[in-house]
C-alpha cells in the first residue's frame, strides 16, 4: 500500500491543478460548476485509516479552497464527505465485501458498483458545498438545481477519469 | 478512567470529524464576510427570540417586585412634584402681546401664608428674588385677581392681597370700558368697592369686573369680580359693590405676573409729568 503513496500525492497535485486552473474557469450557465478534486476521496484504498480519511480530505479542501478564496467552504463539505465515505462503502458492498489489494475504482467491482458509489458520495458533496455558499434556503430549489446539474458533470468527469487508469494500473 | 478512553477510542471517527468541521466552519466564518454576516445575523436572532421569551417569563415573576418598585417610585414623584415649589426652579411663561406691545412674564408660585381677617392681609409667596420675582409684580390665581407683590426676599416675596385696604387697583367694567378704582371695605372678604364709574354708565346687576391695565401692574382683562349691588354716592357717581370672584380663603397656587416694560414706561410717564 505503501508503494501507492507517490501515486497518490501525484493525483492529488493534478487534481488540484486541474480544478484551479481548468474547472474553476468554467461556468455553463452560472448553473454548472463540477469539481472533479472530489475524485481523490473516491479513490484512496479502502484500507485506508478512516481518521486519516478526513485528514485528508481537509487538506485537499483548503488546498482548494486557498486557491479559490472560499477558506472553509471546500474543506466542509469534502470532509462530510469523507466522513460518509466508510457508510456508504458498508451499504453498497458486494456480497463476498471488498477483497483486499484492491481499490475502490471502477475497474475492480464494475461499472454500475462505481456509479452509485460515486454517485452518492458526489452528490452529498455538492448538495452540502452548494448550500454552504448560498448560505440560506431562499433559493432553495435553484440551489438544489444547481447542485444536481453540476454532480451530474462531476459525475461524468470521474467516469471518464476511471477509463484513463484503465490501462496503465493494472496489475 | 479506561473505559472513557475507550469510549473516545470508538467514537474517535466521528469526534475527529466533528472537530474538522467545526474547524472548517470557523475559518469559514471568519474568512468570508458573507458567511461570517449571515452567522452573526442568524445567532444574533436566535439569541434574540429565545431572550425575549425569556424575558417575558421574568417578567411575568418579577410582578410583585416590579409593583412595589414603582409604587416607591411613586411616592418618589410625589414627592418632587411637592418639593418643586419649594426648589429653585423657575417655570417661565412668556406671553407676547402684540396688539399693546406689552410682555408679560408668568411664574407660578405657592402660597405659604395667608390671611383674610385683618384690614392689611398679606400673602407670603414660596418664591423670591433669586426665582425672578420682584415688587410690583402682580398676583393672579386661575386668572382671577390675587394682589401685588410688595416685596421680596431671596427666595419668598409677600403679596399684597385685594382684602388689604391700602390696595387700589384700576379697575373697569368689562361691557363698555368704564373705568375706576377698586378697594376693599375691610369687612366682608368677598366684597369689594368700585368707585368713580359716573351715573350715565349702563350698569347692571351681574356685570363683569376687570382689570383696566391703566396701571403697570395688572395687565388688561384680569378677572376681579361681578357686581353684586350699586347705589349712587355724592351726586355724582356710583358706588359699586363688586364681588370677588376669587376665594381667598382657598387660595393655593398663584401665578406671577411680570410686566417686563413696566420700567420703560414708567420712566416715560415721569418725564410727561415733569413737562407739565
Amino acid at each position: 500500500m505503501i508503494k501507492l503513496l507517490p501515486r497518490y500525492i501525484l493525483s492529488f497535485v493534478l487534481l488540484v491543478f486541474l480544478q484551479v486552473f481548468i474547472l474553476n474557469n468554467i461556468q455553463f450557465s452560472g448553473y454548472i460548476n463540477p469539481y472533479i478534486y472530489v475524485l481523490l476521496i473516491l479513490v484512496v484504498p479502502f484500507e485506508t485509516p478512516k481518521w486519516f480519511l478526513l485528514i485528508i480530505a481537509f487538506a485537499l479542501g483548503l488546498t482548494i479552497d486557498l486557491f479559490s478564496s472560499t477558506v472553509g467552504m471546500h474543506s466542509s463539505a469534502t470532509v462530510v464527505m469523507a466522513f460518509f465515505r466508510p457508510y456508504v462503502l458498508k451499504i453498497i458492498s458486494p456480497r463476498d465485501g471488498y477483497e483486499s489489494e484492491t481499490l475502490p475504482q471502477l475497474r475492480y467491482y464494475g461499472a454500475s458498483w462505481f456509479i452509485r458509489y460515486s454517485v452518492i458520495l458526489v452528490l452529498i458533496h455538492h448538495l452540502f458545498l452548494f448550500y454552504i455558499e448560498v448560505f440560506r434556503f431562499t433559493y432553495f430549489f435553484a440551489t438544489f438545481a444547481r447542485a444536481i446539474l453540476s454532480s451530474i458533470f462531476t459525475i461524468i468527469l470521474v467516469l471518464i477519469s476511471q477509463y484513463f487508469y484503465r490501462k496503465d494500473t493494472r496489475r | 478512567m479506561r473505559s472513557l478512553l475507550n469510549f473516545l477510542l470508538r467514537i474517535h471517527f466521528l469526534l475527529l470529524f466533528i472537530l474538522i468541521e467545526v474547524f472548517s466552519f470557523t475559518l469559514l466564518f471568519n474568512n468570508n464576510n458573507f458567511h461570517k454576516a449571515r452567522f452573526v445575523n442568524f445567532t444574533r436572532q436566535f439569541a434574540g427570540n429565545f431572550y425575549t421569551k425569556t424575558t417575558k417569563l421574568k417578567q411575568y415573576l418579577s410582578l410583585a417586585e416590579e409593583n412595589k418598585r414603582l409604587a416607591e417610585e411613586n411616592t418618589r414623584l410625589l414627592n418632587i412634584i411637592e418639593s418643586t415649589y419649594k426648589s429653585d426652579e423657575i417655570f417661565f411663561r412668556s406671553v407676547n402681546d402684540t396688539v399693546l406691545n406689552q410682555r408679560y412674564k408668568y411664574t407660578s408660585a405657592r402660597i405659604i401664608n395667608n390671611s383674610i381677617n385683618k384690614k392689611h392681609n398679606f400673602l407670603t409667596l414660596n418664591k423670591g428674588k433669586q426665582q425672578g420675582l420682584r415688587p410690583e409684580m402682580a398676583v393672579v390665581s386661575n386668572g382671577n385677581i390675587v394682589g401685588v407683590i410688595k416685596g421680596v426676599s431671596k427666595n419668598y416675596a409677600t403679596v399684597i392681597s385685594v382684602l388689604n385696604l391700602d390696595l387700589r387697583i384700576s379697575a373697569k367694567v368689562q361691557k363698555n370700558g368704564y373705568f375706576g378704582s377698586l378697594n376693599w371695605k375691610g369687612e366682608d372678604y368677598q366684597t369689594a368697592v368700585l368707585n368713580e364709574i359716573p351715573l350715565h354708565a349702563d350698569i347692571q346687576r351681574g356685570d363683569t369686573i376687570i382689570t383696566s391695565g391703566f396701571s403697570t401692574i395688572f395687565p388688561e382683562g384680569i378677572l376681579i369680580g361681578y357686581i353684586k349691588d350699586f347705589e349712587e354716592k355724592a351726586g355724582s357717581f356710583y358706588e359699586i359693590d363688586v364681588e370677588l370672584s376669587t376665594d381667598f380663603k382657598r387660595l393655593n397656587n398663584v401665578n406671577v405676573i411680570g410686566n417686563l416694560l413696566q420700567a420703560e414706561r414708567k420712566k416715560l410717564e415721569k418725564q410727561a409729568d415733569k413737562n407739565d
